[in-house]
């Protein structure tokens, strides 16, 4: 029998983490994944504006990962504010019950700033799964709803931007 | 296909609050909206994988390219369990830190302390089959932020966990006992609970360190656990 314990405290990742200037992270292809690239970007901004030195983690659980496509990704945001992963396309999953979900990918924001992670997801525009999705579907107001909806910017390209404080601010997730 | 077990919600006070005025950096960058509740699904339950085949561990910051870094080389050891104290093995930790004078080898650190070549302050590490992990390093330096008039931030180590979902992770800091900036540091004390924050500050211990060679400080990590399990009152 052991004793349950309370997990450890975040603290913020502060403004100097080195792992942000490795580029590679940000490309879930380059262990010579294959499958349908898309790239997602956006801005991330606060409640000034667009956000340099921001940390975007993105996980998937779709494709499955394995070693040649790790499911998970790290970018830094520039000096625009803007983030961009190279990944795969996500399909549908399975939700709890016999729910779907639509194809989608978790989203996580570290910053100085932040004293934790928060979290949120990318949705694609246009898919027929996202009028059923049960956490799409959970929100009332479409504009919230649409702060969780990458919308397509070009060929393969995704876009959707991430704003943690005040007008449109992102819809973040309590999981 | 049956639903994935949660991993348990955080304890009352026991994480920081996003809004904590006294860390300014938060005024701008807390959401103003309560995040929506969600069940946990295979996307949260499920988690990167780290293999050193990819990711090689640096578990020895001490030194660049065979060169003695400047400063008190220290031994930083511990455990990573879940909630229920079972070990977290072969899970991936990334460590950061400032120098012995309190900077960064960082081009955004433009603290007006020395740099020191062989020093990068960057490290990573693996969990064993048992939990426990260990790194050698210098002992960071206190460095001023602009927070507030004078404020400095205690000496501390960046640490990055996974654990086994993305519901896990956890980014935080290590403290030093007995540091008397703690008790300034709105950072550390963001977390309102004083035994969770008192959890982040390593202990002194003689059986870490190397005889004529480095001291050891202990930091054990918990990550959570499962829901289906009882929770601590
Ligand atoms: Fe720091």
């Amino acid at each position: 029998m052991t004793v349950p314990r309370i997990p450890t405290s975040n603290q913020t990742i502060g403004p100097y983490w080195h792992l942000l200037e490795d580029k590679s992270w940000a490309d879930l292809t380059r262990f010579g994944a294959a499958g349908e690239t898309i790239v997602l970007t956006g801005i991330l901004y606060d409640g000034d504006g667009p956000m340099a030195e921001g940390c975007i983690e993105i996980w998937q659980s779709d494709p499955p990962a394995d070693d040649r496509f790790p499911g998970f990704g790290r970018s830094g945001t520039d000096k625009e504010g803007r983030y961009r992963f190279t990944t795969l396309k996500p399909g549908a999953e399975p939700g709890r019950g016999n729910a779907q979900q639509a194809p989608h990918i978790d989203v996580m924001i570290h910053a100085r700033g932040l004293l934790h992670p928060v979290v949120t997801r990318a949705y694609f525009a246009g898919e027929a799964l996202n009028e059923t999705d049960p956490l799409l579907a959970s929100i009332d107001d479409p504009h919230r709803r649409a702060t969780l909806i990458a919308r397509p910017e070009g060929a393969g390209v995704w876009r959707l931007d991430l704003r943690l404080q005040g007008d449109g601010e992102t819809v973040f997730l309590d999981v | 296909m049956s639903d994935p077990l949660p991993f348990a919600p955080f304890a009352p006070a026991t994480q920081p609050d996003l809004d904590s005025p006294a860390y300014v950096g938060t005024r701008k960058r807390h959401p103003l909206r309560a995040p929506v509740k969600m069940p946990q699904t295979v996307t949260e339950t499920t988690g990167p994988r780290f293999s050193t085949a990819h990711f090689p561990p640096v578990a020895d910051l001490s030194r660049v390219g065979g060169k003695e870094a400047l400063g008190e080389r220290i031994i930083v050891a511990g455990t990573v369990t879940d909630g229920d104290g079972r070990p977290v093995p072969h899970t991936m930790i990334e460590i950061w830190q400032a120098n012995a004078c309190g900077r960064y080898h960082h081009p955004g650190d433009q603290h007006d302390a020395p740099l020191d070549p062989n020093f990068h302050g960057n490290g990573r590490v693996f969990t064993d089959a048992e939990g426990r992990y260990r790194f050698m390093t210098i002992k960071p330096g206190a460095y001023p932020w602009p927070n507030h008039r004078n404020a400095w931030r205690p000496n501390h180590i960046h640490y990055s966990l996974f654990g086994p979902a993305f519901a896990t992770r956890l980014i935080t800091q290590m403290y030093f006992p007995g540091d008397p900036l703690l008790a300034l540091d709105p950072i550390y004390n963001s977390v309102p609970d004083k035994a969770a924050r008192e959890r982040l500050i390593s202990s002194f211990e003689i059986g870490l360190t190397e005889p004529d060679y480095a001291l050891g400080y202990r930091f054990d990590i918990v990550l959570r656990g499962r829901a289906a399990t009882p929770m601590e009152n």
